[in-house]
């Protein structure tokens, strides 16, 4: 209770408060996203920008992802508590996937609907990518304070979706390369490794319960 | 009308060119000087003069630039820019080429002899990557037929069968813990595929010998099917009378066959084969952002020379 209690306070300061360190993370949050644009429209992105584009917007978007998912372990394990950043990063991460998808949509594709329907139905890993965002949609909708309060206890149920949306993006990652390259199996690990991080701290032994049986 | 008669003759077009051919006469002028060596354009490339072939696209041509740093080259690393960054290590002299199999004149042939006296061609050719995007480049090279000719296939002979360098010490992800592909890569054609006047084994592009993230010194191109076919720094020919095995279907059989083919009908479950991005078409910046796609032609546009090989075949069962 206390705990929840807690965290609905930071997240409520975080509609009312003006907290400056939040600010700045938004800023520097949508620089990597404002230099690629910067650098795909004065050719510095190689022979193939487009791929270059849309694969850094995914890329950060899952960055972002993973570290609002990194927020909770690390307090329980001690570290500091950072959770009145998390929405700002989780909701980065949203700016992040919604950019990656419409660079896919509209520069990739050009907006040729067939083709992106067609991707989505015949491509599994468009569809589990769609799948992720789709996913974090509702997240992104709900995450402010007045939507907080309307839901109530059912906000947390709602954004335990959070973990489907990591993993699915993970796969993404993972089903779009031809082999098996370090890079997007670092990243399955790090979510697989902050999902299963949840687990065991649910089933965790707790200290209070054994003293009562004894 | 008028918007087709300008899309049909860019200025960009005319440019690339007229800039080419200055920049060969250029290169010949400083061969006759003796100063190939100082430029910089690639440090071990030498001209190479070719006769010119009425099998070359007149399309423009993917800068130079595009073509040796977007390179799929797996050994040498599997991000499109490791190639031109991590195979200068690549020592392509001497070179070797071992042919064996069902050949009347097996023997490991100096790549000199191997293609001597054959008249080297500047095939300009279009090339579509299984990943959605195509290049044209302009190949120097002679025609595997010749060098079939030469090495005397045996009557039962029915496949060729390539393979890849292997040599850990130069080529990156052939060592370590993760290594993308099985070595060597292995890659083949049918007879009547490799006999074909459009199929060339590639020592040179842009009017100089290959660069080694181009598949230095030696390389198949076929331009009718998917790039990776086109098997790069080839120490092994041999004939066979069983289809030789190939590397990526090997590593995904679902995904890639033995024949791979450029087919817009046939679906990949990772890439849409009904489009491709022309890389460096439209000169960058936002034009290379904002660059259309455009429609894969069956057979990557080659179908009126090469359809006739694969007449009766269900070429969604043999893809």
């Amino acid at each position: 209770m206390t705990a929840l209690s807690i965290q609905k306070g930071s997240l409520s300061r975080t509609v009312l408060g003006a907290d400056p360190v939040r600010r700045a993370l938004y800023i520097t949050g949508m620089m990597p996203a404002a230099l690629y644009f910067y650098w795909g429209v004065t050719d510095q992105l190689g022979a193939d920008p487009q791929n270059i584009l849309e694969r850094a917007l995914g890329l950060w978007a899952l960055r972002f992802l993973i570290a609002s998912l990194a927020i909770t372990p690390l307090r329980q394990l001690g570290g500091p508590n950072l959770i009145r950043y998390r929405r700002a990063l989780g909701l980065l991460a949203f700016y992040y996937a919604s950019l990656h998808l419409t660079t896919y949509m509209l520069i990739d594709k050009g907006l040729d609907l067939n083709a992106i329907i067609a991707d989505i139905i015949k491509r599994p890993y468009i569809t589990v990518g769609m799948l992720a965002f789709t996913v974090l949609v509702p997240l992104a909708i709900t995450s402010n304070g007045p939507m907080i309060r309307r839901l109530g206890a059912n906000w947390r149920k709602l954004h335990r979706l959070v973990y489907l949306a990591a993993a699915a993006a993970a796969l993404h990652f993972i089903m779009l390369v031809k082999v098996w390259p370090l890079e997007p199996l670092i990243y399955a690990a790090l979510v697989a490794a902050l999902l299963l991080f949840r687990v065991a701290w649910s089933l965790r032994p707790r200290p209070q319960r054994r003293t009562a049986t004894n | 009308m008028l918007i087709r008669k300008s899309t049909d003759i860019r200025p960009s077009e005319i440019t690339d060119q007229s800039a080419y051919m200055r920049r060969r006469e250029f290169m010949y002028g400083a061969a006759a000087l003796g100063m190939a060596a100082a430029l910089p354009a690639s440090a071990f490339a030498m001209p190479l003069s070719a006769i010119k072939s009425p099998l070359s696209t007149d399309e423009t041509l993917t800068p130079l630039k595009d073509v040796t740093t977007y390179n799929n080259f797996y050994e040498f690393g599997t991000d499109k820019d490791d190639p031109s960054k991590n195979a200068h290590t690549l020592t392509t002299k001497p070179w070797k080429v071992k042919v064996d199999g069902l050949v009347n004149k097996p023997a490991d042939y100096d790549l000199d002899d191997l293609i001597k006296s054959i008249a080297l061609e500047e095939r300009i050719y279009r090339m579509r990557c299984v990943e959605g995007w195509s290049m044209v480049i302009p190949w120097i090279g002679v025609p595997l037929a010749s060098v079939l000719a030469r090495i005397e296939p045996q009557g039962s002979a029915k496949y060729v069968a390539f393979e890849t360098l292997v040599r850990p010490a130069e080529m990156p992800a052939q060592k370590g813990f993760f290594q993308p592909l099985p070595w060597p890569y292995v890659e083949g054609l049918r007879l009547d595929e490799a006999m074909h006047p459009l199929t060339i084994l590639a020592v040179g592009l842009y009017g100089e010998t290959l660069p080694k993230q181009n598949g230095a010194p030696i390389r198949l191109v076929v331009p009718w099917k998917y790039g990776f076919k086109s098997i790069k720094s080839v120490v092994r020919i041999s004939l066979t009378e069983k289809e030789p095995k190939t590397s990526w279907s090997l590593q995904n059989p679902r995904e890639y066959g033995f024949y791979s083919n450029v087919n817009p009908a046939v679906d990949h479950p990772r890439w849409s084969q009904a489009t491709e991005r022309r890389i460096g078409a439209s000169g960058g910046g936002l034009g290379g952002l904002f660059a259309k796609r455009h429609p894969t032609l069956p057979f990557n546009g080659y179908g009126d020379q090469v359809a006739s090989l694969y007449t009766g075949m269900d070429l969604k069962k043999y893809y």
